[in-house]
């Protein structure tokens, strides 16, 4: 028990730095894919067919193309380009452009979500782009968008343990380094609970967020339907 | 650094046995026992006691919360004796079971109450009830949706590197560190990803549309 207890201690300070390397990852790839997400999801709704059309191909490349991929390729070929980035930011974009785009699709159906009265009102009151966006289908596409990028975010969280492979020590990383002084069982219990706690809170965050959401459209708090958990993140290519 | 057909061509057939050996093999039979674990699950969910389905929800969101890669990398090393595709296809099963439990169970709960109360009134058993009253009602609504956790399933797949199994980005990458060329390699198994996913994606949201009631 003693010698668990210093083992223990001794790996604290390591553990540590593992989950601030991969919350710096989740965080910076998960405001990095709203962006994207907001910017494409928009763009998806455009009354032109070539924006449209070229969001589509977009979209759809990240979708089907694999993380894992997209990562090694920022990782390994830019390089050879000539466009070289420390590894935190190759991390970061390669998880932003690949959740953004799956978050696109997101927003995309969130928008078209919103009933058809409240956009054709906005055309009534002959407001620009920008207001009715921003006053009256935003606010209430918001609401539905959150449940899906919760899903996402969780799913955000995961991909980051894909660190190691470009010479970051996150979580993951550790947790492996660790088995070799604790035991197998101590080393991936701790890094399975610890990552079950980051998931567990930001699920809970984006829970109140919807809540939140809609208790500013003065909705009924409604329990959203499990079957968000299950449709959204699996959702096509 | 350019593109070279030549090299393209060389490491081709290289990453399309890993491919059709391993990354293949392990979609399609982690793909059942996910798909067969999902609804052990979910009927669990459904007709369990109280506690022991509570317990059963916190451990499916337990996996489901917790990334593939430590996943994996743990019962590789607490089973040595299993090798590293039987790893990769138990963890990536088990993983996306409780995804395909979610899809099952909103099927289950798409069924309208007066099916559940027929089933009562013509007291049939639990086991009738559930194969000839309601899975082959929830489980036509269900298909579209365990096709697409197949697809996300497949692209997972190279998350196998941890543990070193021969799939095609692992070796997509060993061809790029020993050659020093990684664009063919990466493109290639990116390619091979996506015109695999997406015609499969497609097909999926046209018999989403035929099954729909």
């Amino acid at each position: 028990m003693r010698d668990f207890i210093d083992a223990f201690v001794s790996a604290a300070p390591q553990l540590w730095e593992g989950t601030v390397t991969t919350l710096i990852l989740s965080l910076g790839g998960a405001a990095l894919a709203v962006v994207i997400a907001c910017v494409l999801g928009l763009a998806a709704i455009s009354r032109f067919v070539v924006v449209r059309t070229i969001v589509r191909i977009i979209v759809e490349f990240f979708r089907g193309t694999s993380l894992v991929v997209q990562m090694f390729f920022l990782f390994f070929v830019f390089p050879m380009w000539g466009i070289e980035w420390d590894p935190y930011t190759t991390g970061i974009v390669a998880l932003g452009l690949n959740y953004g785009a799956y978050g696109s699709e997101v927003v995309r159906g969130s928008l078209n979500a919103v009933p058809k009265g409240q956009w054709e009102t906005t055309t009534a009151l002959s407001m620009s782009w920008p207001l009715k966006i921003r006053r009256v289908i935003w606010p209430q596409a918001w609401a539905l968008m959150l449940p899906g990028f919760n899903n996402l975010l969780i799913m955000l969280i995961k991909g980051s343990a894909l660190a190691g492979f470009i010479f970051l020590q996150d979580l993951t990383f550790v947790t492996e380094q660790l088995r070799r002084t604790l035991d197998t069982f101590t080393a991936f219990g701790l890094g399975l609970v610890i990552y079950f706690v980051i998931s567990l809170a930001c699920s809970y965050l984006l829970r109140w967020m919807e809540l939140r959401a809609q208790r500013r459209l003065g909705l009924k708090e409604t329990k959203t339907p499990r079957t968000d958990k299950a449709l959204a993140g699996g959702g096509t290519a | 650094m350019s593109w070279d057909w030549e090299f393209a061509i060389d490491v081709l057939p290289q990453l399309l046995e890993a491919f059709l050996r391993v990354t293949l093999v392990v979609t399609v039979v982690g793909s059942i026992t996910a798909a067969v674990l999902g609804l052990i699950w979910a009927i669990g969910l459904r007709s369990l006691p109280p506690v022991p389905a509570k317990a059963l929800a916190w451990v499916l969101d337990f996996i489901r919360m917790t990334p593939l890669p430590v996943q994996l990398l743990f019962l590789y090393y607490a089973v040595p004796t299993l090798s590293a595709l039987q790893v990769g296809i138990i963890i990536i099963g088990i993983h996306y079971s409780t995804y395909m439990a979610e899809s099952y169970r909103a099927g289950i709960d798409s069924i309208p109450k007066g099916q559940w109360e027929a089933t009562r009134a013509l007291s049939l058993p639990a086991s009738r009830t559930w194969r000839a009253v309601i899975l082959p009602q929830a489980l036509r609504a269900t298909i579209p949706s365990l096709g697409n956790w197949a697809i996300a399933m497949f692209k997972d797949t190279p998350f196998l590197i941890f543990i070193a199994a021969p799939e095609m980005v692992s070796v997509a990458r060993n061809i790029g560190g020993n050659t020093f060329r990684y664009v063919e390699p990466f493109t290639i198994a990116g390619l091979i990803f996506l015109a695999a996913s997406y015609p499969t994606a497609i097909l999926m949201r046209k018999l989403e549309n035929r099954l729909a009631y």
